[in-house]
């Protein structure tokens, strides 16, 4: 086994030693940013391996959280089918808004991207009858054996380990090194007899799954939803997330949302000012570690193994 | 539904017309620094933001002036240029050389710590300033009354747009700023200091955005988030107008005026949507916007 | 093997590229030339599908390929290099090759296995035809220019074209380089028995390796015919010596 890999198994292990710390602050920390590393590392899908910028993936989020907490709420739907629902709800959005942006390149794809989930959240925001509108959607029922912090956190440990080891063999496959040279150099791909736009298409709805999981898990994790989650300023911080931690490593934002989402819960306890904590990180980061986090400690670890 | 009166109709359009051209005034800075510098200024809303808050702190200085609001947009607007061109000179200049999704993220970051630290300055609560003396009064439009201020605004639009573009297509500068948006490699060879060039260009897009902050200091509220809000609209009205063209961008600040104007007597507090709705239609139809030019391979 | 029928090209009304035809038969090694601006490349991309024609039709193998998606076109049997080089820049050498293959090959979909196991002889061979095998692992984007050539070459070799469109293949070359990169490409259209298309600046090259010439100047086609006549043509002289060449 690789030593990359081994160090995959320590880091899971570990992960799942952290409920012994009775910690309901770890666990709760743990979970969400579990949660938020696999929404981060779906938008890198398209981000960092196809090129492609994203600026409405919360969209794909959120229509996953309603999905399966509207199914649970007011069809009582099963939990395992409400969860596969809302997945499948995320590509089927993401194939009919991708649709149309993949069309477009660059700024217009991202304005495109945008436009859509703005759409997505005010079609949320107005449907009271059905998701609750400004209200949000509260009460949303633990799913049988689900019930307790610690369960819960598991079960979103297997899940997300599941779907990032799905992704990976994704992005190591001739299907992402195809991603991966789109990103490159579209112009070039089409001429080695690619069909550009039904791969950028494809990874589309790829991203739009993934990202619809985590938006299931964080419904019933939280209990309640509300349509902030579809709005820009959301897909904004995941974006953050994916760019700080290193969007060409596949683990990279997954670090980024664990360095954001920890700092936050450590900033936020002292001051109000998290926002100004955070741009000065982020220029500091620009500035000084261009490659992300991961990219840094990487090039760093390339360095001390060159020196030994 | 019984139609509405026209007079109110005639209002609600100046009052969309009122917020056009603010909007034009922070979106044509923002297309004048995309299509130069190649950079999307998400900071742009933020300059617009310090130019409100810095024109209430001049008021208060000036007070006993009998210009006092002038002068307090005058020296808020410059002072707006300056930080913006400063940031510019000592920071984004060094990032050029990076993709542009660190630029973004860089702008992006501005916005994080300059709203906070009009937070620390000004607090949390809504500021606001009276209209100057001379622009006091309403006149009366088919039995309606309208502020004057708000007439003064929309004249002031056209103005300098017309300026606006008269440098750009009269003088040296406004012909070498053309070239270069159309044509970035050419810059070398025009034999201009490009990095001055940008800097310049920067300022002022920043200057206009902090006019923009400054003047619409007396009719809005001075709140923290008006930074982002404009800022989202701007970025509209540059993609539906056509980025880089002068005429679209004032087309886009007009619609989208119009639109929210008129949307919030359908869907109050969800005005925006029609906005959303409208972009994804052009985008659809027309990627390169209403007036622009599709780009050369 | 290709045919060019009146084709027509226009951007803002300027007239890029004229009602030009030609044909080209199996096997043979032609060039197009002409002056800066002639509308070389504009034809190419109008040929490759990566620009519309305005009027006209092109064949390629007899099918009708005039508004097929560059991708299909490439797919038929057609390999181009661009001008400024066109590669993979963050990829390493081996993987800019192994991607063209994995398309030729029909595994592009592929999502289950590692990408590394696939066709890795295929790809070294490719690498040695075009003089890249000890650089397998190094990342494109810093190779030197001769070499990111080369590579492009390769790319473009990956996906086995019976037609092989070359814009420029030795512009912005050494001396030495252009010597190697002109041998590099007789040899393997030889190998193969390739078609082969090409613009080219310097004339040296075109008239070493061209079996017949193409003069383009202003969109039009002035000249067609074998090196030694193209180079009596008085017109062609004109057009050159005209331009201080």
């Amino acid at each position: 086994m690789p030593r990359e890999n081994w160090f995959l198994v320590i880091i899971i292990l570990c992960l799942a030693l952290l409920p012994m710390s009775e910690s309901r602050f770890y666990i709760f920390l743990g979970t969400d940013i579990l949660i938020m590393g696999l929404f981060a590392v779906s938008l890198n899908l398209l981000l960092g391996y196809t090129g492609l910028v994203s600026f409405g993936q919360a969209a794909y989020f959120g229509i996953g959280a309603y999905t399966c907490a509207l199914l649970m709420k007011k069809a009582s739907v099963a939990f395992p089918i409400a969860f596969a629902a809302a997945a499948v709800f995320g590509a089927v959005a993401a194939l009919i808004i991708g649709f149309f942006c993949i069309r477009l390149t660059k700024i217009y794809f991202a304005m495109l991207t945008l436009a859509f989930s703005q759409i997505v959240w005010a079609i949320v925001f107005k449907w009271n009858s059905l998701t609750g509108g400004d209200n949000g959607l509260i009460g949303i029922p633990f799913p049988q054996h689900l019930d307790s912090p610690t369960r819960f956190y598991y079960f979103t440990l297997f899940v997300v380990v599941l779907s990032l080891f799905l992704l990976r063999k994704l992005v190591n496959s001739p299907l992402g090194r195809m991603l991966t040279t789109i990103r490159e150099n579209p112009e070039r791909t089409e001429f080695i007899g690619i069909n550009v736009k039904k791969f950028q298409l494809i990874a589309f709805m790829i991203s739009g799954f993934f990202s619809a999981i985590p938006g299931a898990l964080f419904g019933i994790f939280n209990h309640s939803i509300f349509p902030d989650l579809l709005f820009w300023s959301h897909s904004a911080e995941v974006l953050i997330m994916t760019i700080l931690g290193g969007m060409y490593s596949f683990f990279g934002p997954m670090v980024g949302a664990a360095v954001i989402l920890y700092l936050r819960m450590l900033v936020t306890s002292y001051t109000q000012y998290w926002p100004l904590i955070m741009g000065t990180i982020l220029t500091l980061l620009l500035f000084f570690f261009p490659g992300g986090i991961l990219g840094f400690l990487r090039s760093q670890l390339t360095f001390l193994k060159r020196n030994r | 539904m019984q139609l509405p009166d026209p007079s109110f109709l005639l209002i609600q359009c100046l009052s969309g017309l009122t917020y056009a051209m603010f909007l034009f005034l922070i979106a044509s800075g923002l297309s004048l620094i995309f299509g130069i510098l190649r950079v999307l200024n998400f900071a742009h809303g933020s300059f617009y933001m310090l130019g409100a808050y810095l024109t209430y702190q001049f008021v208060s200085y000036f007070i006993n002036s009998p210009a006092y609001f002038w002068w307090a947009v005058l020296f808020a607007s410059v002072s707006v240029a300056l930080i913006g061109g400063i940031i510019e000179m000592l920071l984004l200049s060094r990032l050029y050389v990076r993709e542009e999704l660190n630029q973004l993220l860089f702008t992006y970051a501005l916005v994080l710590i300059l709203g906070d630290f009009a937070k620390i300055i000004w607090g949390t609560g809504q500021l606001s300033i009276s209209r100057p003396a001379i622009l006091k009064g309403a006149v009366q439009i088919f039995g309606q009354y309208f502020p004057e201020y708000n007439i003064f605004i929309i004249l002031l639009g056209p103005g300098i747009a017309l300026l606006f573009w008269l440098i750009m297509t009269h003088t040296r500068w406004g012909r070498i700023i053309r070239a270069a948006a159309l044509d970035r490699e050419m810059l070398g060879t025009l034999g201009v200091n490009v990095s001055w060039l940008f800097t310049v260009v920067f300022t002022i897009g920043a200057w206009m955005a902090g006019l923009g902050g400054a003047l619409v200091a007396p009719i809005a509220a001075i709140v923290p988030g008006m930074d982002v809000e404009i800022i989202i609209s701007a970025f509209i009205v540059v993609v539906i107008g056509g980025l880089g063209s002068f005429w679209g961008t004032l087309l886009g600040a007009v619609i989208l005026g119009q639109v929210i104007s008129f949307g919030i007597l359908v869907l109050p507090r969800l005005s925006m949507v029609f906005i959303y709705i409208l972009m994804a239609v052009v985008l659809i139809l027309r990627p390169w916007g209403l007036l622009g030019k599709p780009l050369k391979r | 093997m290709l045919a060019v029928e009146k084709v027509k090209k226009s951007f803002d009304g300027f007239v890029a590229v004229n009602g030009v035809s030609f044909s080209i038969k199996r096997g043979e090694i032609c060039a197009i030339i002409g002056p800066n601006g002639a509308g070389k490349t504009t034809l190419f991309n109008l040929i490759t599908g990566h620009l519309p024609v305005d009027e006209g039709k092109l064949f390629f193998k007899g099918m009708d390929i005039t508004h097929m998606p560059p991708h299909r076109i490439c797919r038929l049997g057609m390999g181009r290099s661009f001008q400024r080089t066109n590669i993979f820049p963050r990829l390493t050498v081996f993987q800019n090759i192994q991607a063209a293959v994995l398309v030729h090959r029909g595994k592009s979909l592929n999502f289950l296995k590692p990408v590394e196991s696939f066709f890795r002889e295929e790809t070294q061979a490719i690498l040695k035809r075009v003089g890249l095998k000890d650089y397998g692992e190094t990342v494109s984007g810093s190779l030197s220019y001769g070499f990111q050539k080369q590579l492009e070459l390769g790319i473009a070799l990956a996906s086995e074209p019976e037609l092989l469109l070359l814009d420029e293949p030795t512009a912005g070359m050494s001396a030495q380089e252009t010597h190697q990169t002109i041998e590099l490409i007789g040899r393997i259209t030889k190998e193969k028995g390739l078609t082969l298309l090409f613009t080219e600046h310097d004339m040296e090259v075109v008239f070493s390796i061209a079996e017949r010439i193409m003069v383009l100047h202003q969109g039009r086609l002035i000249a067609e015919d074998t090196p030694e006549e193209v180079r009596k043509n008085s017109e062609v002289q004109k057009i050159y010596l005209g331009e201080g060449r």
